[in-house]
C-alpha cells in the first residue's frame, strides 16, 4: 500500500514538473512570437495605416525613464560610495588605495550601473507593465482594443518595448555619471584626490568597448523586461488575484532573467 | 424566405470547442440589416461564447461565418480591420480604458483610424456623448462615473465611427429598472436613428422583449429557436417555456435523472429516499 503511494507521490511529481517545463517552454516561445510581433508592427504597421504612435512611445519614456530618474539617482549614487568605501579599505591592506579608481571604473561602468538600473526598471515599470495589461485582459480593454481594429501588441507593446530599449541605456549613461560623481566625492574626502584628477584617471582607464560592453547589457535586460512583463501580463486568468500574482512573477522572472543574462554576459564578453 | 442578400450577420453550423468540452454545436443563424437581434438563455448555454464568435474575437473549430459578404476566414489582415471599424462593442462592464477620460475613450478609434484634426475628432466625440446623454462629462475618469454612465460611455465610444453593426454583452445586467429601461430606448434610438444592426446578448426578459425584432434562444450550445417576440412568447417548446417562466432546471428533471447529473453515477431505483 505505502509503496502505491510513494508511486503515486512519484507519478504527481513528474506530472508537475513535466507541466512547469511545458509551460516554461511556451512562456519562452510566446516571448519569441512577442519581438516577431514587435518587429513586424513596427515595419509593416505604417503600410496598414496602423503605425506605432510617436506620443505613445514619448508617454512610456516618460513613465520608464523620466519618472525613475530620482530613485535611480539615489541608488546608484550609494553603490558608488559604496565602492569606494569597499575599495580603498581593502586597497588600504595593500598600501594601494591611490588605485581605488581602476575598479570604481570598471566596476560601475560594466557592472553595476546597468545591473542595478535593470533591477530598479524591472521592479517599478516590467510590474507595472504586466499589471497593467492583466488589468486590461481582465477588463476586457484588450477585447475593445481588438473590435475597434486596434492591434494590441502595436498599440500597447511596441512603444514599451522600444521606451524601453531606449531609456535603460539612457539612464545606464545617466547611472554611470553619478555612479562615478559620487564615488569621486568619497574618494576626494577620504584620500584627497582631486575631482578633475579622479575623472582624469577615469578616462584613462576606461575604453570604448567598457561603455559598449555596459549598454549591450543594458539594451538585453530591456527587452528582457518588456518581454518578461507582457507575456505575464498577458497570462492573467482570473480577476485582480491573478494580476497580483502575475505582477510578483514578472519582477521575480525579470530579475533572475537579469541577473543570469549578465552572468553570461559578462563570461562571453571577457574571453 | 429570408433574402440572403439583406443579412449582416451569416453564420452557419458553427462549431467551438474549448478544450475537450463542446461549447457551440452547429450553431446557425442570420441577423438582418437594421434589426435588434437579441440572443437569450440561460448561464452556460453559451450565448457570450457565440457573441464572442459573431465580433471575431474568438476561433471556431468548424462552420463558415459571413459579416457585411465577407467570409472572415480569407480576409487579408487589411481587410480584417476595415471590417472591424464597421463593427462597435458595448461590453458588459463597459471595458473602459481607465486610464483615459471619457472624452479619450470615446475618441480613441477616430485618432487610431482617420486622419481628422482633433477639433474635429472632439467635436464628434462631443456629438456621441451628447447622443448617450453624457454632455458635460467628458473630462472624467471612468472611475467617477456610475454603473448606467460607464454603460453610456460605452456605447459613445462604440458608436463614434458610426458602424454597421452594434454588439452589445448584457446591457442592462447590474443596473436598477430605470436605468436599463433608459439603456433599452438608447439601444432602439441607435436603431432608428442611424440605422445599425445590433445585437444583443442579455438574460433580461423585460429588456429582451421591448427591445428585440427577433430572439435568438440558445440552450447548452444549441439554438432552440429564433423568432420575434411575440412567436418566442408562444413557443410551444418545453425548454423555451421554461427560460421565460424562470422555472429551474432541477424541477424539470425526474429524480434519477437529477441525482445522476449531481453525482456522476447511474441511478437506476428511485429507492434512495
Amino acid at each position: 500500500m505505502s509503496e502505491l503511494n510513494q508511486q503515486n507521490r512519484f507519478i504527481r511529481l513528474c506530472e508537475r514538473v513535466g507541466k512547469s517545463t511545458i509551460s516554461g517552454v511556451e512562456e519562452i516561445g510566446n516571448g519569441g512570437v512577442l519581438i516577431g510581433e514587435c518587429f513586424y508592427w513596427l515595419i509593416y504597421g505604417p503600410r496598414i495605416k496602423q503605425p506605432v504612435r510617436l506620443s505613445a512611445i514619448f508617454q512610456q519614456m516618460m513613465e520608464i525613464g523620466i519618472n525613475a530618474i530620482p530613485i535611480i539617482a539615489l541608488l546608484i549614487a550609494s553603490i558608488g560610495t559604496m565602492l569606494a568605501i569597499q575599495g580603498i579599505h581593502t586597497l588600504r591592506i595593500f598600501g594601494a588605495e591611490s588605485r581605488v579608481t581602476i575598479g570604481i571604473a570598471f566596476s560601475i561602468v560594466r557592472e553595476f550601473a546597468p545591473l542595478i538600473i535593470g533591477i530598479v526598471i524591472a521592479g517599478r515599470s516590467g510590474s507595472a507593465l504586466a499589471a497593467r495589461i492583466g488589468t486590461m485582459k481582465i477588463n476586457q480593454e484588450i477585447d475593445a482594443l481588438k473590435v475597434m481594429g486596434v492591434n494590441p501588441v502595436r498599440y500597447l507593446v511596441v512603444p514599451a518595448m522600444i521606451a524601453m530599449v531606449i531609456m535603460v541605456p539612457a539612464l545606464t549613461i545617466f547611472g554611470d555619471i553619478i555612479g562615478l560623481t559620487a564615488a569621486g566625492l568619497y574618494v576626494n574626502a577620504d584620500l584627497g584626490i582631486s575631482m578633475a584628477a579622479f575623472f582624469h584617471d577615469i578616462v584613462d582607464i576606461l575604453t570604448v568597448d567598457d561603455l559598449i560592453h555596459g549598454l549591450g547589457k543594458s539594451v538585453l535586460f530591456a527587452i528582457l523586461i518588456a518581454v518578461i512583463g507582457v507575456v505575464n501580463g498577458a497570462g492573467v486568468q482570473g480577476g485582480a488575484d491573478g494580476v497580483g500574482k502575475a505582477t510578483t512573477r514578472s519582477v521575480v522572472q525579470a530579475i533572475s532573467a537579469i541577473v543570469m543574462t549578465d552572468m553570461v554576459f559578462a563570461f562571453v564578453a571577457t574571453r | 424566405m429570408n433574402d440572403q442578400s439583406n443579412n449582416v450577420i451569416e453564420v452557419e453550423n458553427l462549431v467551438t470547442y474549448y478544450g475537450d468540452r463542446e461549447i457551440l454545436k452547429g450553431v446557425s443563424l442570420d441577423v438582418r440589416d437594421g434589426e435588434i437581434m437579441v440572443i437569450m438563455g440561460g448561464s452556460g448555454s453559451g450565448k457570450s461564447t457565440l457573441l464572442r464568435h459573431l465580433m471575431a474575437l474568438e476561433t471556431k473549430t468548424s462552420g463558415t461565418m459571413r459579416i457585411l459578404g465577407h467570409d472572415i476566414d480569407s480576409l487579408s489582415q487589411r481587410e480584417f480591420f476595415d471590417l472591424r471599424k464597421k463593427m462597435g462593442v458595448a461590453f458588459q462592464n463597459g471595458a473602459l480604458f481607465s486610464s483615459m477620460t471619457i472624452s479619450e475613450n470615446v475618441m480613441l478609434p477616430l485618432s487610431e483610424h482617420t486622419d481628422l484634426d482633433t477639433m474635429t475628432m472632439e467635436i464628434m466625440t462631443r456629438m456621441k456623448l451628447e447622443v448617450v446623454e453624457l454632455g458635460g462629462f467628458e473630462n472624467l475618469m471612468p472611475a467617477e462615473l456610475s454603473g448606467g454612465m460607464i454603460k453610456r460611455a460605452a456605447f459613445a465610444r462604440a458608436i463614434v465611427m458610426d458602424p454597421k453593426i452594434l454588439f452589445c454583452d448584457e446591457p442592462s445586467a447590474g443596473l436598477d429598472p430605470v436605468v436599463s429601461s433608459a439603456l433599452d430606448d438608447l439601444i432602439l434610438l441607435l436603431r432608428d436613428a442611424m440605422q445599425m444592426s445590433i445585437v444583443v446578448v442579455t438574460h433580461e426578459l423585460e429588456s429582451a422583449f421591448k427591445i428585440a425584432d427577433r430572439i435568438t434562444v440558445l440552450d447548452r450550445g444549441h439554438i432552440l429557436m429564433v423568432g420575434t417576440v411575440d412567436e418566442v412568447k408562444n413557443s410551444t417548446n418545453e425548454r423555451v417555456f421554461n427560460l421565460l417562466n424562470r422555472v429551474p432546471e432541477a424541477d424539470n428533471l425526474g429524480m434519477n435523472e437529477y441525482l445522476q447529473r449531481l453525482t456522476g453515477v447511474e441511478v437506476k431505483e428511485e429507492s434512495v429516499l
